[in-house]
């Protein structure tokens, strides 16, 4: 248990996936405008994280790795160099998944998240989530708690950068600084706030 | 035709870069820039791929059905990362360990989408395979000065063979440690924004929020 929860806590502050690996910086610098947007796309963000980075494992697992058909008698056959296809289209798939079983069940959560459902298919936090995964070979369990940590690490890293930048409209930037550059300028001394966490040893 | 070549290979090194102004791909431009080498081969895996993916899904656009047309290029694009994945763990496998998730993140890379959509959707093949390489040498060109500066000035060292002489060996130079860490990524790409925009006027943004000018006999 106690190996889990520090998975958990290393994924959302440690490794945090914008901060640290700079993963989803496009999406974290277009549509971080608002708050309110930023809290949507972060929740959409933690909601795929939590199913593709297992689902991939259980593909990764079961089917791609070395020796891992075994169960199908091909214990010679490798085929992890079809990963990065199955993971895109696992990841495309779940997306659409979601957006039509939300649009039935959920609609008022649907409507709230809109345009960036789709969006997130191209976001490389999520792919870029389960490459680590696959990485680091974490197994099932570590991989289901890895996601929901690196999703809810996003999303606090986007909310929070939102938040400033409502405030930041209000400061006098240089011509050449405003938009872009500030929010990259802001954004290093965030990741530079996040570094203090590296020291924690879990 | 000549010089719509010639201009879709010229305009995105500063006029339309996709990091600096389309805000495209910018993930891997921070993360593989800590020495010149890794951003090297980065720049030249990417290039690759965008001037590639544009050629192919440009020759197939008219048979793309619009419906799965996302899917389609995903398809063509994942193909052609893999390609120069399993090249480079072949022929440069230290580098490719160095550059871990960082070659795979190529599909997801913006720059390779935004230009298979905005550009090799409506525009022929030869035109498409140029405007990648175009858009990709943008990517290289801030990626390479981003990793010049974060090398120099974090070791001083240039592809590995020492420039200036560091105070640990008998030199003068003590090396800025935080240039090799995340945070200076996002210092050198802000300055450098800020430096292309002082120069091209042209692509600086409106602010949201006009401040208040306050005449000096308001001030009374």
């Amino acid at each position: 248990m106690e190996h889990y929860l520090s998975l958990f806590i290393r994924s959302i502050f440690i490794e945090n996936l914008a901060l640290s690996f700079f993963l989803g910086m496009c999406t974290f610098l277009a549509v971080s405008k608002k708050i309110e947007t930023a809290l949507g796309l972060g929740i959409a963000v933690i909601l795929v994280q939590m199913i593709t980075v297992p689902a991939n494992n259980i593909i990764y697992q079961f089917l791609l790795k070395d020796g891992a058909l075994a169960w199908a008698g091909l214990p010679d056959v490798d085929l992890s160099f079809l990963g990065l296809i199955s993971y895109i289209g696992v990841v495309a798939a779940m997306v659409q998944i979601l957006e039509m079983a939300m649009d039935k069940y959920t609609p008022a959560l649907y409507n709230a998240l809109g345009i960036f459902l789709p969006l997130i298919t191209v976001n490389c936090a999520i792919l870029g989530g389960t490459l680590f995964m696959v990485e680091r070979d974490y197994n099932l369990a570590e991989s289901a708690v890895y996601g929901m940590g690196s999703g809810l690490g996003w999303a606090m890293a986007i909310t929070a950068i939102a938040g400033i930048r409502e405030k930041l409209k209000y400061s006098d930037v240089p011509d050449g600084l405003q938009g872009l550059g500030i929010t990259f300028i802001i954004t290093g001394l965030m990741a530079l706030g996040f570094m203090a966490f590296s020291g924690i040893q879990l | 035709m000549a010089s719509k070549i010639k201009s879709s290979v010229i305009d995105p090194l500063i006029d339309t870069n996709p990091i600096t102004l389309q805000v495209l791909g910018v993930c891997s431009a921070l993360a593989v820039t800590t020495n010149m080498m890794a951003a090297v081969i980065m720049s030249v895996a990417l290039t690759t791929v965008i001037a590639f993916s544009g050629l192919f899904i440009s020759s197939i656009r008219k048979h793309i059905p619009s419906s799965i047309r996302i899917i389609v290029q995903m398809t063509i694009i994942a193909s052609l990362v893999i390609i120069v994945d399993q090249i480079l763990k072949a022929y440069a496998y230290e580098a490719s360990k160095q550059l871990s998730v960082f070659v795979g993140l190529i599909i997801t890379n913006c720059i390779v989408l935004g230009r298979a959509e905005a550009f090799a959707m409506k525009n022929p093949p030869l035109l498409s395979f140029f405007d990648g390489i175009g858009n990709g040498l943008g990517y290289s060109l801030i990626l390479l000065i981003v990793a010049f500066f974060r090398e120099l000035f974090g070791t001083g060292k240039l592809f590995g063979h020492q420039i200036i002489p560091v105070a640990t060996e008998g030199g003068w130079y003590i090396p800025n440690g935080l240039m090799l860490l995340p945070p200076s990524a996002f210092f050198v790409i802000g300055l450098l924004i800020w430096a292309i925009r002082s120069w091209k006027k042209e692509q600086v943004e409106k602010p949201d929020y006009q401040i208040h000018q306050v005449h000096r006999t308001e001030a009374m």
